[in-house]
């Protein structure tokens, strides 16, 4: 049964026909040529293929593509503007918090929709929302330092907008 | 060979906090895997697997998928006959299974179909009427029935491989003791798990009659071999290019079904075709941990030296040999290199199962010894009331003398990360003075830093690499070393930059392709920064001795003063007097024409000339300490690893941010395997072929790690750089271990210490019987009589080497 | 990549449309919400549906209402995160947002609801696996797939005659305990049950509902000074489902003497198991050292888990005592 849907991803908007059983993550990576957003298990086990849907991080694979029609979805593409990196992309890359890479896109939605609701988070608070996302490289622990120094970063970014 | 820089303080690049170089594409999802490609006119492959763990295949009925739309080929073992296997002696796989399976999930058919949901459903039509086996899924149970065997080679029964050496005379070692203990330790199978599932995608041009694999591999090179001969082609028809991959732990190092079977059906249809693995299929495809009984016996005199030790090794090797020959014998090679050891005899076997493959994860055949040996010298101390740092202390190898077993040890910091990771813990005051329940613990560690042999014969270099400049100012290396995420284009790209004066991230990297770049054998055994490294350091002095003769004739400098730094090349003594580094490329390629310059890198000559001595030869060794801190509830028997100290023998660090993560990744892994990860199976079958059966640890498991580097010099190694990739990984498991038991003052003999587990242990002890909980025998078998080898001469001057 | 089957998706913006559709096309016909426990149970081909019928867009099942002075009503299918969230929840029954929190990981908190985590399926590990491994199993009674299903035994007891899978939900123990009820919504009518009453002690027929009912709300009483803790017992400290979950609600005295308690398990059965005996020894009481221990010996009495979710029996069943007493002291305290 395809159906067509609108789907607003990175803020474009896209017209497609889809078979109603194709998740979210099939037509991004597959329909839409958005490769940045992984799969590691497809049953909501591994966390890689996060997105973020109106901004809170959720599975791609166990998401209709279908009923993500109506909302606003992120991905690793669209996280800053082109020819910019995000606070949260350069710590992870200037701390080292990658290595293979493939956790990368997720851990990073995931750690910005927290930094949107809690800038600037506990270590606790930090390890509860990437305790849903594998990562089998570095241990966790540079991932927890260059969300922590993305918060410090973005906090005096935004402090110092206030100051203008 | 690579020798140091001659001034060190001059240093810019190695040893300094950089990004990596592959990290910018990677935060911005751009980096590309394999999944991540398509072709136009692309197929969709997937392999039918096998529902029973040992049986004669009578029929393999294709006509239901074929009859599927969508469908456009579908292979059997029939079209797939040829044996190959990764080690010479190990030829014994077929990429679909020809007449028998051997453990559930084993490839039976390939399909290709027009898209994944056509090709998921054909795959499910393939029939197959099986002749039922019995199916043994332990050793015990391998052993006990030897027929009807899993193969039909190997030396009797379900036995694949057996070594029995003796260095020296190990009774008269034991005679000499004052002392003697014994232990078992089952060390339980455990799987790499990658983030990135293996993918493979294939196309065969028929014009040019030339397969190109795009592939998740860690060991180009031996797949390209590997296919050539599957698919019966000539080596130079086969192209393997590996983009970025998600994490290999030695788990993409072997020949894998869904490569081999790619390309046999791009073949047949003319069409690229793509196979990427399920998770559940990452599990059938393993080549993991193996799991491992241990019996160890050491004599030491009242002092606390050894005199003697005889490991015996039990190894669970599922059902192909993969790289089962060298797994064995790894298991052997270690314990020497990290303790002096006068009389040494290792026994092992390695027996086939019905269960996917085992093969080399990090640190390849050492963790299991490794973590018996280390609790066995725990329980050793405490029986001589020695501390546990101190029987270390009192047997420690050093820096360039030979093993009993023929290994030779060039530097050796291993002293350095005793202490350190003592002091840094606090280990003196803390150790058994803990409240009940918190405990820490301590291991040491050897690791090497490259395979000293290749896996075939050859005398060929193990690394080369090309390095070119032009007028441009662009350097591009070009090499077939990997990277996994291990970081070993940004180790490559700084040992390039610092000869040449520039910036890591100034460096072009081709990597990877086995058409366009020279060979390399592969990311295992820790050899990429070592023997590449010295490839390319011997690639860039000579590309940099051209460029400098160029600007010495230009500029009237003597050659001796000019140095390649920020970019330039100058007058040291008239900084000023130079020219850019682009600038003096166009004088060099005006004078040499095209510049391009090679580099090759062979490992030592190996010592030892007995039978199996070329597993554990390496240039150069690592060594590592390690102090854990847990918590463990006495009513749950659950275990928080709390904190770990580890210090590293590193050599020097290329890039102390890549290290690091090296080690914290090491610590991750132990954490896994001492704790929670089994790959295990109930009846045939395997007990949670997923990520949420399988236990990696999660970011709540994981504990602080404080990572401290012991630089020491090593000629072998380029600017000093050891490995870091699996060394930090083996002395972590059981340090958790005699953690535990400081703790709680029981003994878990076994990994995964889970929560029952100890809670048993605990029970014994109430029940007033031994605090222990682990194997207590091992089953029958006799090893063949020792290969007596004599020790090297220095071993027989005096009783121990000074 | 493991690929969902074809089915016909029906989203209804009404409940009465809903129900109305599960009752038109009967047994093949599945409700789904989240998807977080459908989805990959459908892609393992555990459940293969040829019709499935969105929750996702019906007003009606969204929102709280009331207060814990009054009693707080909760629409089935706010999600995990809503709920955990939310101050009232977290200030008047601080257990369910406790079991809400730990349940699974934040990303599928986002996902799932609450009525999906009431009528999660039952899980063992002979069930939750792909159609590829249990094939090569040999099937079993809950999903027979090519065997004879009057033949096929259930794997963890198989001269049981009935099936042993295990009821995981850590919001249901909770909620049973605070005493919820539950607003069943059908094609012909409504009821209000409490939750206790929708399971059914069997792995296949696990919940007492019509077809076409559907879990609409959630009626939580007043407060009214109970006091509510939820512990989990899981490898690791996300992801995994409750290998045991304790979920105890109390009211003590203004002496510390206990005035009511409720103590129910998840994990360990096919159904929630209120354990009255163990909380009856407690009401009247004091909790101290003397009762906890006749507690926990009627706990362990009580507790007979199988063999098919993680952890050993032996350790489950040893080890639910010793969070009960946890529980009931963290309360006390």
């Amino acid at each position: 049964m395809d159906q067509p849907v609108r789907l607003r991803v990175n803020g474009h908007e896209y017209r497609l026909l889809v078979p109603v059983h194709r998740t979210l993550l099939e037509v991004l990576r597959e329909d839409l040529g958005l490769v940045g957003t992984k799969h590691g298990c497809e049953l909501g086990e591994c966390g890689v293929c996060t997105v973020l849907v109106d901004g809170r991080p959720m599975l791609s694979c166990l998401l209709l593509a279908v009923d993500a029609e109506g909302h606003e979805v992120t991905t690793i593409e669209g996280l800053s503007p082109v020819g910019e990196l995000h606070p949260l992309q350069r710590a992870f890359a200037e701390i080292g918090a990658l290595q293979c890479g493939y956790c990368t896109p997720a851990m990073i939605l995931t750690a910005k929709a927290l930094l949107e609701e809690v800038p600037a988070p506990t270590e606790e608070q930090i390890r509860d929302a990437l305790s849903g996302v594998f990562c089998r490289c570095t241990g966790y622990l540079k991932i927890i330092e260059a969300v922590q120094a993305a918060s410090r970063q973005l906090s005096a970014g935004a402090a110092a907008s206030e100051l203008r | 060979m690579a020798v140091v820089k001659e001034r060190e303080e001059v240093l810019e690049v190695v040893g300094q906090r950089l990004p990596r170089v592959d990290g910018w594409a990677k935060v911005m999802g751009r980096a590309q895997y394999v999944d991540d490609l398509s072709l136009p006119g692309m197929l969709f492959g997937k392999l039918a697997r096998s529902t029973q763990a040992h049986a004669r295949i009578r029929e393999v009925r294709v006509q239901r998928a074929l009859e599927l739309p969508g469908v456009v080929a579908v292979i059997t073992g029939k079209d797939l006959p040829i044996r190959y296997g990764v080690f010479p002696v190990g030829q014994d796989e077929t990429a679909l299974a020809v007449d028998k399976v051997r453990y559930v999930g084993e490839p039976v058919a390939a399909v290709a179909a027009v898209d994944p949901y056509t090709a998921e459903e054909a795959a499910r039509l393939i029939e197959v009427d099986y002749e039922p086996l019995p199916a043994r899924m332990s050793l015990e149970e391998a052993l006990a029935h030897p027929e009807p065997r899993i193969h039909d080679y190997g030396p009797f029964g379900n036995v694949h491989r057996q070594a029995s050496l003796e260095f020296g005379d190990v009774e008269r070692g034991f005679a000499e003791a004052d002392y003697v203990r014994e232990d078992l330790f089952y060390y339980e199978g455990s799987t790499h798990a990658p983030m990135e599932p293996h993918s493979a995608l294939a196309w065969w041009d028929p014009g040019a009659k030339k397969l190109t694999l795009w592939t998740s591999h860690q060991g180009p090179h031996y797949l390209h071999k590997g296919l050539a001969k599957a698919l019966q082609l000539e080596e130079h028809q086969v192209r393997v290019i590996v983009p970025a991959v998600g994490g290999g732990f030695g788990g993409k190092l072997d020949i894998f079904h869904h490569e081999v079977c790619a390309a046999k059906l791009s073949m047949l249809t003319g069409r690229p075709v793509k196979i990427t693995l399920t998770r559940e299929e990452v599990f059938y495809a393993h080549r993991g941990r193996h799991p491992e009984l241990l019996r160890i016996r050491t004599g030491v005199t009242q002092d606390g030296r050894i005199t003697a030790m005889h490991v015996e090794a039990y190894l669970d090797g599922g059902a192909y040999c993969s790289f089962g020959p060298a797994t064995l014998l790894y298991a052997g090679t270690q314990q020497p290199v990290s303790y002096r050891i006068p009389h040494y005899r290792f026994q092992g076997v390695r027996v086939f199962t019905n269960k996917p493959p085992c093969g080399p994860k990090r640190g390849h055949g050492t963790p299991q010894v490794r973590c018996a040996l280390e609790v066995h010298l725990d329980k050793l101390a405490e029986d001589l009331g020695l501390d546990p740092v101190e029987l270390r202390l009192r047997n420690l190898t050093g820096p360039n003398e030979i093993t009993v077993n023929w290994l030779e040890i060039t530097s050796n910091g291993l002293r350095e990360c005793i202490e350190k990771v003592v002091e840094a813990s606090g280990w003196s005051r803390r150790r058994g003075r803990l409240p009940y329940g918190r405990g820490i613990g301590f291991a040491a560690s050897a690791y090497l830093t490259g395979a000293g042999g290749s896996i075939y014969f050859s005398d060929m270099p193990h690394s080369e690499v090309h390095l070119r400049v032009d007028r441009t100012g662009v350097v591009t290396v070009y090499t077939l070393a990997t990277e996994i995420g291990q970081g070993s284009a940004t180790a490559i790209a700084t040992i390039v930059a610092e000869v040449l004066g520039l910036k890591p991230q100034d460096i072009s990297l081709v990597t990877s392709d086995t058409d366009l770049t020279p060979i390399d054998l592969g990311s295992y055994s820790s050899r990429v920064t070592l023997m590449v490294g010295n490839a390319a350091y011997d690639a860039a002095c000579r590309v940099r001795d051209l460029l400098l003769e160029a600007v010495a004739e230009r500029l009237q400098i003597p050659r001796h003063r000019l140095i390649c730094r920020n970019r330039r090349i100058y007058d040291e003594e008239n900084p000023e007097v130079g020219a850019s580094f682009a600038q003096a490329a166009s004088w060099a390629e005006a004078k040499f024409g095209c510049l391009a310059t090679s580099g090759s890198y062979r490992p030592p000559e190996k010592l030892g000339t007995y039978k199996g001595s070329g597993v554990g030869p390496s240039p150069t060794y690592t060594f590592s300490a390690c102090v854990a801190e847990v918590r463990c509830d006495p009513e749950t028997g659950e275990v928080k690893v709390e904190r770990v100290w580890v210090a590293h023998d590193i050599g020097r660090a290329l890039n102390p941010i890549l290290a690091e993560g090296q080690v914290e990744g090491s610590v991750h892994m132990a954490v896994g395997e001492a704790l929670l990860e089994e790959q295990a199976f109930r009846k045939h079958l395997h007990r949670g072929p997923s990520l949420l059966d399988y236990k990696i640890p999660t970011v709540h498991e994981m504990p602080e790690v404080i990572t401290l580097f012991v630089n020491t010099e090593d000629p072998r190694a380029p600017f000093s750089a050891k490995e870091v990739g699996q060394g930090p990984l083996l002395c972590v498991v059981p340090a958790i271990l005699n953690a535990i038991a400081d703790a709680l003052k029981i003994r878990v003999d076994e990994v995964p210490v889970t929560p029952e587990k100890i809670l048993k242990a605990l029970e014994e002890r109430r029940k007033g019987r031994p605090a222990r909980v682990g194997p207590t025998k091992v089953p029958s078998f006799s090893f063949p009589a020792p290969e007596r080898v004599a020790r090297p001469p220095q071993w027989e001057l005096e009783a121990k080497p000074a | 990549m493991l690929r969902l089957p074809g089915f016909q998706l029906h989203r209804p913006a009404t409940l009465q449309e809903a129900t109305q559709l599960l009752a038109d096309l009967g047994p093949e016909a599945v409700p789904v919400a989240g998807g977080t426990d459908l989805y990959p149970k459908m892609k393992r081909r555990q459940i293969l549906p040829k019709h499935l019928v969105s929750l996702r867009r019906i007003p009606e099942l969204h929102g709280f209402r009331g207060d814990p002075q009054a009693g707080l009503v909760i629409g089935a299918g706010c999600t995990l995160a809503e709920i955990a969230a939310h101050p009232m929840v977290r200030v008047g029954y601080p257990g369910l947002a406790q079991a809400v929190a730990v349940c699974s990981n934040p990303l599928l908190h986002q996902m799932g609801t609450l009525g999906g985590n009431l009528c999660l399926d039952t899980r063992c590990s002979y069930y939750d696996q792909t159609d590829l491994w249990r094939e090569a199993l040999g099937w079993c009674m809950k999903a027979p797939g090519k065997a004879d299903p009057a033949q096929v035994p259930c794997r963890v007891a198989p001269g049981g005659g009935r099936c042993w899978a295990v009821f995981s939900s850590d919001g249901a123990p909770i909620l049973i305990a605070l005493g919820a009820r539950v607003r069943l919504v059908g094609s012909t009518g409504e009821r209000i049950v409490p939750l206790e009453e929708l399971y059914r002690d069997d792995g296949i027929h696990y919940l007492n509902k019509a077809h076409d009912e559907l879990v609409a709300e959630v009626l939580l009483p007043p407060a009214n000074g109970v006091r509510s803790t939820y512990r989990k017992v899981r490898r690791r400290g996300s992801l995994d489902f409750a290998a045991l979950g304790v979920a105890v609600a109390l009211r003590l005295g203004a002496d510390g003497v206990v005035q009511r308690c409720r103590i129910v398990l998840g994990g360990v059965a096919s159904r929630p198991l209120v354990l009255e005996e163990a909380a009856g020894l407690l009401v009247g009481q004091r909790v101290e050292p003397q009762v906890l221990e006749r507690v926990a010996e009627a706990v362990y009495r009580a507790v007979h888990p199988m063999d098919n979710v993680d952890f050993t029996v032996y350790y489950r069943r040893r080890i639910a005592p010793v969070q009960v007493r946890r529980a009931l002291e963290a309360l006390a305290a």
